[in-house]
């Protein structure tokens, strides 16, 4: 590695005991905020605009600018750039070769790498998407900077050790060990300070047409094998021919049927349901109250259903105007895909399940009897009494 | 060991494993009074998905022929994951334990999994789980795979192929020597559907639990191996595992009637590793925990409805009427 993107200038100044995180004064862009923005066929995945809404704030509280880096080929991908200004990046570094058409982690990772090592942003954040995932381990590695998987916060503050004290921090919040523990995590002495956020955590921000942003061609080339990879009249960034090992055979993409984020009515079965026929009546509640079905990791990992219904740190995270959740105990992690919602019923037989905690309304009570009784009530519209009067009226 | 008549060479396989704490059965016995959990109360198990990367070696072992290593870091007391590993087929087991790793996040942890297989020398395939329970970070893998040189396909839920090159590879084997020692093809999950890719070897996979179902451990292997204690054998002697070597012990035959070796555990330390003490452990970790904060439930705000029919009518027509269901 040419000098490492590499460890904070000197923290121990005998005198001064406060230090600024000062971005390494290297040129226009140090000490910038970036966003990662993931695409695909010219469309950025959600979670790149919602970083860029956190990605703003965390800058203006540091008085630097918002990067946004995309990578891609041709005009689709290129034709993206004025809407990541419009969502709050202030310069967005566009990188556009044949061999970025699609994702792969080598030409990626030297290409972000390198934009970095060029520009030393203090901050760069990634959707944790399993491109996310695959990217953010091999650049980290790479710069060998920290890095903090699945991120529910970030936050700027001061870390306070041995009597020195680091200004600006990025606090990396993160649920661990299970979701049995919140841990802030920092990176005090290396950068850039990552981070992958999951999907729907941060919300997203308005797009502002008005905002002006400059935009910065990246010239990427393939590296000659053998020859040296390194012209003296350009700038490109090289990647070499290891980068190469990898090709894609095919990409399924399946367009979501489960449709989980935009639901306005989720009903989802955990580790209480029983058993995959148990399964049914969360479907049949779901489907009456016009909803989608959402299910915790323990009924996933059971079978029961597939992982696109999985609610939670290791799913979707949902704000619908209801939320059911059925046989849920309520792990932070869960918890942490859908306490946001409007309105929170619970439905668990254990009157300490950690769910009622964040529930508006608690049943407790076998989910096999109060299921039906629920589709009944909303078949006869909540009618108060519903259930004598309709035989009275029978 | 044999070959397969159908392949030029043994596969090289390594193995990455964590012991982790169970954190998906936390049971009473492991809450404190303040509802806080108690994290040592927790029992040790084999990561989940460390147990399907096994698996999938184990298979490849099966068809092709070739030899399963596994490696963990952790405490002295992680030479149960590696029992665990015996038990179910391994071929050579290797702890990486030292008090100077204690503290490492997963760019250290990645760090000196990395050296320890530089020192076993050429290999084919790293396996590794996705991630493991205890962080869900996923990032051990990629960090790994970028410290050895060689690309990485990530959340392999199957692998398709391996088409093997007749070349054994040397130990300074990178992604660059092209295609000479084979190929990998391998499915992927992503969000939006799946994706086949196909890599040179050799190359690092990171596999999910839906690759397979972990075959349980072998009863004769479990007698064999279950007084196993770790060894520090700071020198790489892999010697004993030849069937034909003079110290060499056959513990049994496999499916295919190829002798097994009976294997040491061998513990190895930073400076068995060529370690730099000043990139293990905590020293070598650009992260730091500032604050950990244990999850306390809030007391419950629910307003609780009896289960009858009548309360439940009534909270359907309250929804209804707030304009929460439609």
């Amino acid at each position: 590695m040419p000098d490492g993107a590499g460890k904070r200038a000197s923290r121990h100044t005998p005198d001064a005991k406060t230090e600024a995180a000062a971005p390494l004064a290297h040129g226009p862009g140090a000490g910038d905020v970036w966003v990662f923005v993931e695409q695909h066929d010219g469309v950025a995945a959600e979670v790149s605009l919602e970083l860029l809404g956190r990605a703003r704030e965390l800058a203006d509280r540091l008085g630097v600018r918002v990067g946004a880096v995309l990578l891609g080929a041709g005009a689709a991908a290129k034709a993206l750039a004025p809407a990541l200004v419009a969502h709050g990046a202030d310069v967005v570094y566009v990188a556009l070769h044949e061999d970025l058409a699609d994702y792969l982690a080598m030409q990626y990772a030297t290409v972000v790498a390198g934009l970095i090592r060029r520009h030393r942003p203090q901050i760069v954040l990634y959707g944790a998407t399993t491109t996310g995932r695959d990217l953010a381990p091999r650049v980290a590695s790479t710069l060998r900077t920290g890095l903090t998987a699945d991120c529910t916060d970030l936050r700027i503050g001061d870390l306070e050790r041995k009597g020195v004290v680091t200004k600006d921090l990025l606090y990396q919040v993160r649920p661990a060990f299970g979701g049995n523990i919140i841990a802030t995590i920092v990176t005090p002495a290396h950068l850039p300070q990552m981070a992958t956020v999951r999907e729907g955590v941060m919300v997203m921000p308005e797009a502002d047409e008005r905002r002006s942003g400059t935009i910065v061609d990246v010239a990427v080339r393939r590296g000659a094998t053998g020859a040296s990879s390194r012209r003296a009249d350009d700038d490109a960034i090289v990647l070499p021919a290891s980068d190469f090992a990898v090709r894609v055979v095919r990409r399924l993409r399946e367009k979501k049927t489960v449709g989980l984020k935009g639901a306005s009515v989720v009903v989802a079965g955990g580790a209480g349901v029983g058993s995959r026929d148990g399964f049914a009546l969360v479907e049949q509640l779901a489907e009456t109250l016009g909803g989608v079905v959402g299910a915790s990791r323990a009924a996933v990992d059971a079978g029961w259903i597939d992982a696109e219904h999985q609610v939670g740190q290791t799913g979707v995270t949902v704000r619908p105007k209801l939320y059911v959740a059925c046989g849920i105990s309520g792990s932070v992690q869960h918890r942490a895909g859908m306490d946001q919602s409007a309105r929170i019923l619970a439905i668990n037989r254990d009157p300490d399940a950690p769910i009622f905690s964040v529930a508006h309304y608690g049943i407790v009570g076998d989910l096999h009897k109060v299921i039906p009784m629920l589709i009944k009530a909303y078949r006869t519209r909540g009618a108060v009494g519903a259930a004598s009067a309709a035989q009275g009226g029978a | 060991m044999s070959d397969q008549p159908d392949s030029p060479r043994p596969l090289r396989l390594i193995v990455l494993v964590k012991q982790v704490p169970d954190t998906a059965n936390v049971t009473g016995d492991a809450m404190k009074e303040d509802g806080t959990i108690d994290r040592a109360a927790l029992p040790a198990v084999f990561n989940p998905e460390d147990l399907n990367a096994l698996e999938e070696a184990l298979k490849l072992k099966d068809r092709h022929g070739g030899r399963v290593t596994v490696i963990t870091m952790g405490p002295p007391a992680a030479v149960a994951v590696l029992r665990e590993s015996l038990y179910r087929g391994a071929d050579e087991v290797i702890l990486l334990t030292d008090k100077a790793f204690a503290g490492a996040d997963t760019l250290a942890t990645s760090y000196a999994l990395a050296q320890a297989i530089k020192k076993v020398g050429a290999f084919d395939l790293v396996l590794c789980g996705r991630q493991a329970i205890d962080g869900d970070t996923a990032q051990v893998g990629p960090q790994t795979a970028e410290k050895l040189g060689v690309p990485q396909i990530t959340c392999v839920s199957r692998i398709d192929e391996v088409v093997l090159g007749a070349r054994e590879g040397r130990r300074d084997d990178t992604a660059a020597s092209g295609t000479a020692r084979g190929r990998v093809v391998a499915t992927r999950s992503v969000e939006d559907g799946f994706e086949t890719l196909d890599s040179a070897l050799p190359a690092l996979l990171t596999i999910t639990a839906e690759a397979n179902e972990p075959r349980p451990p072998s009863v004769k292997l479990v007698m064999v191996y279950k007084h196993i204690a770790a060894e520090a054998l700071p020198e790489y002697d892999d010697s004993y595992l030849d069937p034909d070597a003079e110290e060499a012990q056959v513990c049994m035959l496999d499916h295919a009637g190829r002798p097994v070796c009976r294997a040491k555990v061998v513990q190895w330390d930073h400076a068995a590793i060529g370690a730099e003490r000043e990139l293990v452990g905590l020293r070598g970790s650009p992260t730091r925990v500032k604050e950990i904060e244990s999850v306390v439930l809030a007391q419950s705000e629910a307003r609780m409805v009896a289960a009858d029919e009548t309360a439940i009518a009534e909270l359907v027509h309250e929804l209804i009427e707030e304009h929460i269901l439609a």
